[in-house]
């Protein structure tokens, strides 16, 4: 199963994981399975339309999904996403190779 | 003192006379601290806790400044280091957009760049790691945690907002990051204006887009951090905090960074629930300018 990585101000919605194995085959369907496990996650991912919150980035292991297929980028069963606070609504080109810098932790 | 950290601080009262048109017995002010020479306000607690640590001996030939940050105090260690002729190594969370990056290289500081899961509590962390496996390389100011950061707005951002008034201030209203502004400024004008009320600013979310501030729910409280001075809090959506950026820029002519934006959209807010039987004076802060976030899509709204 896809694994989520929570950043650290989500975790106390999440049950204190740092991460979440969740099912899905696109990117919507993963993060639906992640709120659909914990609820309390979903106003903070998303508005009251539905839609990913602007300052909300999403990452299919280190590329920004708003660059891919938004939230129907494909999710395979050995990807990460990762949840990434967007300190000023901006992406970058790969804040997440810090990740894989250290190992993915 | 050096040229540069006499340039620091001094920043002008700037009266938002559009946005506040809706309220016209509310004087508001923003305190337009992206004129200091760093561009934030962040070169006043900087300054402040480089020269303390000089002054004891902790910061001497030979040492690297050492700092975790999201942007600005780095920016501002950076400017310092470079004029004080020390090295700077910064410990900055990945997610730090490109601008603050820019500022950071053009001054010739070295990055440490720490996980974008984890915000600023990650970058505090592995400074401190980064400490106590070199204690004698490091100057280590901890901005999260020492007294020098807020000493620095009670000793000089009060006193200017009390001077540039004419001790007329009836509210001031801000967002904390480690809080040094809020509560250095708030215990300098308590002491000085009778009355005074200080509004502490929040994002609404754990998630938001207040450049350099913190949800003080859901991440480690700064040690300096004093929850008895705010008189209330008001917490600010982050596309409320975008609007009032644009809106900053295109019709007050003041181009500044989203938390600019965040502590006016509180202001905004404060002074449409004042009374309208008397004058009222309410002082925030434009914390940094807008240009290291030109390449940020909140522009385009």
């Amino acid at each position: 199963m896809p694994k989520v990585f929570i950043p650290t101000p989500l975790r106390s919605y999440a049950g204190g994981q740092d991460s979440v194995d969740c099912a899905g085959a696109t990117v919507a369907e993963v993060l639906a399975d992640l709120t659909a496990r914990h609820k309390g996650l979903e106003k903070h991912l998303f508005d009251e339309a539905g839609a990913m919150r602007s300052f909300v980035n999403v990452y299919r292991n280190d590329e920004d999904v708003r660059y891919l297929e938004k939230e129907k980028t494909p999710v395979g069963a050995s990807d990460t996403l990762s949840i990434v606070p967007s300190i000023a609504g901006g992406s970058h080109r790969d804040p997440l190779a810090v990740l894989t810098d250290r190992g993915g932790s | 003192m050096h040229d540069v950290l006499a340039a620091i601080g001094n920043t002008p009262l700037v009266r938002l006379t559009r946005l506040a048109a809706g309220t016209p017995h509310v004087a508001v002010y923003g305190k337009a601290e992206f004129l200091n020479p760093g561009g934030s306000v962040k070169d006043r607690p900087a300054r402040a806790m480089i020269l303390d640590g000089l002054a004891r001996g902790l910061l001497r030939p030979g040492k690297t400044i050492l700092e975790a940050t999201s942007g600005n105090t780095g920016i501002a260690d950076a400017m310092l280091g470079a004029a004080l002729g020390f090295p700077v190594l910064l410990c900055l969370p990945a997610n730090a957009g490109p601008g603050q990056r820019g500022f950071l290289k053009a001054f010739g500081a070295q990055l440490v760049l720490t996980s974008p899961l984890e915000g600023t509590d990650g970058a505090a962390r592995r400074a401190r790691e980064m400490v106590a496996a070199e204690p004698d390389r490091f100057f280590y100011p901890d901005q999260y945690a020492n007294d020098e950061n807020w000493r620095a707005h009670f000793t000089t951002t009060g006193p200017e907002i009390v001077r540039d008034t004419a001790g007329r201030v009836t509210h001031f209203v801000a967002g904390s990051g480690t809080s040094g502004t809020f509560v250095g400024t708030s215990r300098a004008l308590k002491a000085a204006v009778p009355g005074v009320s200080c509004v502490w600013m929040q994002p609404s979310g754990p998630l938001h887009g207040f450049e350099g501030m913190k949800h003080y729910a859901s991440t480690e409280i700064p040690a300096i951090y004093d929850a008895t001075l705010a008189d209330a809090t008001l917490e600010i959506e982050t596309e409320e905090a975008w609007e009032v950026t644009r809106r900053l820029a295109r019709e007050e002519g003041l181009f500044v960074g989203p938390s600019s934006g965040g502590n006016v959209a509180a202001a905004l807010r404060l002074a449409a629930t004042l009374p309208k039987d008397r004058e009222h004076v309410v002082v925030t802060i434009l914390c940094d300018g807008g240009a290291k976030y030109l390449g940020e899509r909140f522009w385009e709204g």
